[in-house]
């Protein structure tokens, strides 16, 4: 039996503080949504096969002490390791959004989680401006393999991170280029960090989890878009009849987790 | 056995370490040549019963990032040889590290048993400039001494002070036979902050008792009778030239939101937030506190702690509200003052304000609370006493607005663990700065733990939805003190504090009842919900402790194992307060330099250089340090225009998801007029923070106000004096706009006397906060010209009086008077732009205010990247005015709006309708400049853009 309507695992801890908005736009696109604390899961890990995809929300979980991240993903890698590892080679969706990218990246879970014999092979680390920001970016999806978004689709979206630039030995992006497993990049002089190529989002080589650090979540109702004002009154449009351009990734998810399930 | 390790980390030399950019820009700001390579170390000290391949472990899967970072473990990192220079930083023992218990609990998950961990950090210096000092370089700008420990070279003398215990005893406080000066003497050195009569009032009632006084005791009734908790001041009676004032607050302020009587105020001046009605079903809350002493002597904590604080008042008030945006405004001295331009006991004004915004930063983005709103303003008095408003607004069912606690509610506190952080903040807050507050306060001081304190926010918003408790507040100034104080105020109190968890041993009772240690909440809870509470406080890891229960006997009586402690009539500690008679008398305007008949004629350089300015320059380097974006619901935000680059007038936001309705947030203030007129002062903040909403949408018709009075010592008669005008302002203007007051809060002490004697005493400085309700935020504009060929239209009246105004600034003139505002007219003129903007007929609007005429077009023209052709000569004609004034003067109740030519027609006609001033002045244009013509048709202004953006964008550049 399948459910009709995709069910969201949001997974969160303390300090996670986009989860609201998450759920939000999980549900207007057509998702049924569920805020777990990591804890619950830990106390009952298979509760996680009760979803059809999960997202790791945005937020400073623990403190973002020690590094952005890193604390969640070794509860996520010693407490519930198997169950993550299970539910994704199921091929069901993972998305992590912002602090919930440095997770995935940091438990293992992107690049690749099959190469277990080396569990973290980029980062994510501190701007090249040395302190947190929030502004506007362009993206570019530039891997056919995301279930995400369309290779070449432009998507405008805020960041707000201190720890957002991507790192990792020329040989990884070398290979990361070549397995197509970069999911976006800042394009248009909007990199905000520095990040190598600027690489804002990976994917698995399966496509179908992802990191990325902008917040799709902040671009999905027709007020997000700092210049609605501007695209709307200039072109006599009513603004309430835009969605935001960050939906079709919260869409094309559960439209993936829809035709799995029927 | 246990043992101690110490784990060093440190970035590979290949990338780049985050923390070496400000050490690099202080040497450089040091005028040092640097060749200096400079590398950081991170490091963990662990503790507990520790096998070396835990160590390892904690090393390697936990501290340590495989793609970045090197360790060593128990043997330190050596760079540069004997060429090398080392410091090593930790915060002193007792004073908070919020990471300390996130590490605690990865190193659990990892399955290593820690029992304490500190951390430290290092910078080694190759070559460090051997004129320097580096000990008192890394205490300027690396380190603040007042909370952490500096040491040269690689040791840190004991990483784990063993931990003090604490063995009981009652401590009894004889007052009877002391005089007069004995009694004042003893609150000193006891840190009380009473003064001789309020001290004798004291004597006299536990002379009437029969017996002393316990420590406990008085220092409930100090934190209690504190200026910080009770408003003596301002609620006392006053002498005003002798004009009788029984109760100022109540005579002005809070009488003039009775004489409007709005049907829309939820809850005024009663509970630890204003409370307006949002829609039929909701509630706003608003708080703006001041954290002035705190964050001068410690700006990153005192900021940080002034937010959480700020927040914990929306979440204790009614019983609960979301927070959903902060607010921040911040007063400091010239940017360009040094370390040894400073007094001494002062930290220098860019630091405080790069500290300050750190502070704001990393509480407000780890809650998720966008700030969303501010200002900062610039005036050499405030160099030792910086300025540091914080604000939040919370969202409510309105059904939670109000709390009635019942004899029997259990007594629980929720959140942080207390420790001796903090200790008498509300009395030091109370008293003036001096060289020494840096050595004596110290134990006033707290660092924030936002992260404790978003958990307390989702299990309480829990718990309240769940209706699980009947009453909350939060533990702010005073502690346990003042929280169960108040809250017992009607009934009576009894609390066993040994029940109280605490951070380490060795607190006394004494600590324990009067420490302001963060993130915590006091509950009552009915004793049949305890359970269910205790679940849900659990479900989020937070600790909620039962400490004792409400009582219908009228006293508050604290036991520490069984003893008693304290045993105070609640009537006594909150009506025994004496009421001494203040005297205060009309302020003198300082002696007017010459105002020069003619003012230099260079107006392109003038507006240049006021661009410049901190009060106007660009704020994006603050603003984009925090996360303004998160929960989603932001209309309108800080910057706006083309680029995202320009200045909003206000914010706008969607409280409900799915609703149109917004809510607009702004501020108004100017502490250049203060000394010059203090009522105008008030009026014209009262009147900005109003056009700023009203700028972006907001229906004049709903909307609240805040008043933060920092005022410097009120003892002096004209001090008080100027206080009593502007409160009187503040009457007139909120009753003329049909604006209420909903909340507020005074800091009245702002003084600091140097070594030398020297009183700096901060001009009288008023921030009002403005709240306002937008019935359909699509229809929300903003400030940036949109297209060419638009109309440009001056709204409202310029009259004369330079004086406070940023030409005087920038010319150095002082004196000089102040444009009167006309509040019922400005209310009309609000109202018109309320229609005008409802009705679509406008393409942007933006306020008048620092920079006049002037500054408002640069700005809206940078803002859009479109040029204007503007022309003076019809304005010249009508107002008789000189181009000087008509360019630079900050007269209030002002607009600059620009109007598609095809609305242009019917804009005048709804403006001559209603009998609204309003001048064409010209339109905006494609091209590249901005053009600014008189009556002789030549430019007064002609400048590119480019040149407009570069002088209003570096200012803040100066803080990297």
């Amino acid at each position: 039996m399948t459910h009709p309507t995709p069910r969201a695992l949001v997974l969160v801890a303390g300090g996670t503080n986009c989860d609201r908005e998450t759920i939000l736009a999980l549900e207007r696109a057509g998702a049924a949504a569920e805020r777990i604390h990591i804890q619950s899961l830990i106390d009952s890990p298979d509760k996680i096969f009760q979803y059809d995809l999960a997202v790791i929300p945005g937020g400073f979980t623990y403190g973002d002490d020690v590094a952005a991240g890193k604390i969640l993903a070794i509860q996520i890698q010693h407490r519930l390791g198997d169950p993550f590892r299970e539910f994704a080679a199921s091929g069901r969706p993972i998305l992590g959004i912002c602090n919930g990218f440095q997770v995935l990246v940091k438990a293992g879970l992107l690049p690749d989680l099959a190469k277990e014999q080396k569990p973290q092979s980029v980062t994510l680390t501190s701007n090249d401006c040395g302190r947190f920001v929030c502004r506007w970016v362009r993206l570019k999806s530039c891997s056919p393999l995301s279930i995400f978004s369309a290779p070449g689709t432009h998507i405008e979206m805020p960041v707000a991170h201190a720890e957002g630039k991507l790192v990792a030995p020329p040989q990884v992006i070398e290979d990361l280029k070549l397995a197509k497993q970069i999911a976006y990049v800042y394009s248009d002089n909007t990199n905000p960090n520095g990040s190598i190529d600027d690489i804002a989002g990976l994917c698995d080589p399966t496509g179908h989890i992802l990191g990325l650090m902008p917040h799709p979540e902040r671009n999905v109702s027709w007020h997000h878009h700092p210049l609605w004002f501007r695209k709307t009154r200039l072109q006599k449009t009513s603004p309430c009849e835009r969605a935001g351009e960050g939906m079709g990734i919260f869409q094309n998810m559960i439209q993936h987790c829809r035709e799995k399930i029927s | 056995m246990t043992q101690t390790c110490q784990i060093e980390i440190s970035m590979r030399a290949q990338w780049r370490s985050p923390e070496i950019l400000p050490v690099r820009a202080a040497l450089e700001q040091e005028k040092k040549i640097d060749k200096s390579e400079i590398r950081f170390v991170q490091v963990y000290m662990l503790e507990g019963n520790l096998s070396s391949s835990q160590i390892q472990r904690a090393a390697q899967e936990l501290f340590t990032d495989p793609i970045l970072h090197d360790f060593r473990i128990d043997e330190p990192f050596d760079f540069f040889g004997t060429r090398g220079r080392t410091i090593t930083i930790a915060r002193l023992p007792g004073v908070m590290d919020p990471a300390e218990g996130s590490i605690l609990r990865a190193l659990s998950d990892l399955s290593i048993d820690a029992t304490r961990v500190r951390r430290a950090r290092k910078y080694h210096f190759l070559d460090f400039p051997s004129d320097l000092d580096l000990s008192e370089f890394a205490a300027h700008h690396l380190a603040n001494p007042l909370i952490e420990e500096l040491t040269e070279g690689n040791c840190l003398g004991n990483a784990f002070p063993p931990s003090k215990t604490y063995t009981f005893r009652r401590i009894d406080i004889p007052l009877e036979g002391l005089s007069h000066s004995e009694l004042e003497s003893l609150s000193q050195q006891m840190g009380l902050a009473l003064d001789g009569l309020e001290m004798s009032t004291i004597q006299q009632h536990f002379q009437s008792l029969g017996r002393a006084p316990t420590d406990a005791e008085l220092e409930t009734l100090a934190q209690t009778w504190s200026e910080h908790c009770k408003h003596k001041t301002l609620t006392g009676p006053i002498d005003f030239d002798g004009e009788r004032i029984e109760n100022l607050l109540r005579e002005t302020v809070a009488k003039a939101t009775r004489t409007l009587n709005c049907d829309w105020l939820v809850s005024v001046f009663v509970d630890n937030a204003g409370i307006i009605e949002f829609d039929s079903k909701h509630s706003l809350a608003i708080k703006v506190e001041t954290h002035n002493h705190p964050s001068a002597l410690e700006p990153y904590g005192g900021a940080g702690t002034g937010t959480g604080g700020v927040i914990r008042d929306i979440l204790g008030c009614g019983l609960g509200a979301r927070p959903i945006l902060a607010t921040d405004v911040f007063c400091v001295g010239p940017l360009e003052t040094l370390q040894n331009e400073v007094p001494s006991g002062c930290h220098p004004p860019r630091r405080i304000l790069r500290e300050v915004v750190a502070g704001v930063r990393d509480y407000g983005n780890r809650m998720g609370i966008p700030t969303v709103s501010g200002a900062v303003h610039e005036h050499p008095s405030f160099l030792a006493n910086p300025l540091v408003f914080c604000g939040t607004v919370g969202l409510m069912p309105t059904w939670a607005a109000t709390k009635k606690i019942h004899p029997g509610d259990r007594i629980v506190v929720a959140g942080g663990r207390t420790g001796r952080d903090g200790i008498h903040g509300a009395t030091f807050s109370s008293q003036r700065l001096d060289s020494e507050s840096e050595v004596v306060s110290s134990g006033a001081v707290q660092i924030g733990d936002p992260i404790t304190e978003k958990k307390v926010l989702d299990a309480l918003l829990e718990a309240r939805d769940l209706r699980l408790y009947s009453s909350l507040t939060d533990c702010g100034a005073g502690g346990l003190s003042s929280a169960i104080g108040e809250m017992g105020e009607q009934l009576g109190a009894e609390v066993h504090l040994d029940q109280v968890p605490l951070k380490y041993s060795g607190l006394s009772y004494d600590e324990i009842w009067i420490s302001e240690a963060q993130e915590r909440m006091v509950l009552a809870v009915p004793p049949d919900q305890m359970e269910s509470l205790e679940a849900v406080f659990r479900r989020h890891e937070v600790e909620a402790t039962d400490l004792g229960h409400f009582a219908d006997h009228g006293k508050l009586q604290l036991f520490y194992e069984g003893q008693q402690v304290c045993d105070l009539e609640m009537s006594f500690l909150h009506d025994g307060l004496p009421q001494p008679l203040r005297v205060a008398t009309h302020p003198q305007t300082p002696p007017s330099s010459e105002t020069p008949t003619s003012y230099p004629k260079n107006d392109n350089k003038l507006l240049l250089g006021i661009l410049g300015t901190t009060g106007v320059a660009s704020k994006e380097w603050i603003i984009r340090q925090y996360d303004h974006e998160v929960q989603g619901r932001t209309v309108l935000g800080p910057l706006v225009g083309s680029a995202l680059d320009g200045p909003s007038d206000a914010t706008v936001v969607l409280p409900i998801d799915g609703s149109l309705r917004g809510a607009a947030i702004a501020c108004g203030g100017n502490p250049h007029l203060g000394q010059l007129d203090p009522y105008q002062m008030a009026a014209h903040a009262v009147d900005e923070a109003l056009r700023n909403v009203v700028s972006v949408g907001a229906d004049p018709d709903r909307i609240c106000i805040l008043d933060n009075f920092s005022w410097a010592d009120t003892r002096r008669p004209e001090e008080l004096g100027s206080l009593v005008l502007a409160a009187r302002a503040c009457h007139d203007t909120a009753l003329a706009y049909r604006t209420p007051f909903v909340s507020g809060k005074d800091s009245l002490n702002n003084e600091f006397l140097t070594e030398s004697g020297v009183r700096i005493a901060i001009p009288p400085t008023l921030i009002i906060t403005s709240l306002g309700i937008v019935p359909d935020a699509s229809r929300t504009i903003s400030m940036d010209w949109k297209s060419a060929e638009d109309r440009v239209y001056l709204i409202g009246s310029t009259k004369p009086g330079l004086g406070g105004s940023h030409l005087h600034l920038k010319c150095g003139i002082t004196g000089g008077s102040v444009p009167i505002l006309d509040p019922k007219k400005a209310r009309q003129i609000f109202l018109a732009v309320y229609e005008a903007i409802q009705t679509g007929l406008l393409a942007s609007c933006h306020d008048l205010s620092e920079g006049g005429l002037a500054v408002a077009a640069a700005e809206s023209a940078l803002a859009g990247r479109l040029g204007a052709q503007l022309d003076l000569s019809v304005l010249e004609q009508e107002t008789g005015l000189d181009v000087t004034t008509l360019l630079w003067s900050e007269s209030p109740s002002r607009f600059l709006v620009s109007c598609p030519p095809e609305s242009a027609r019917s804009f005048e006609t709804l403006f001559s309708r209603l009998k609204i001033p309003h001048h064409l002045l010209g339109k905006v244009t494609r091209g590249d400049s901005l053009q600014i013509r008189d009556s002789s048709g030549s430019p007064r202004i002609q400048l590119t853009l480019e040149s407009v953006r570069e002088a209003w964008q570096g200012r803040l550049e100066v803080l990297n």
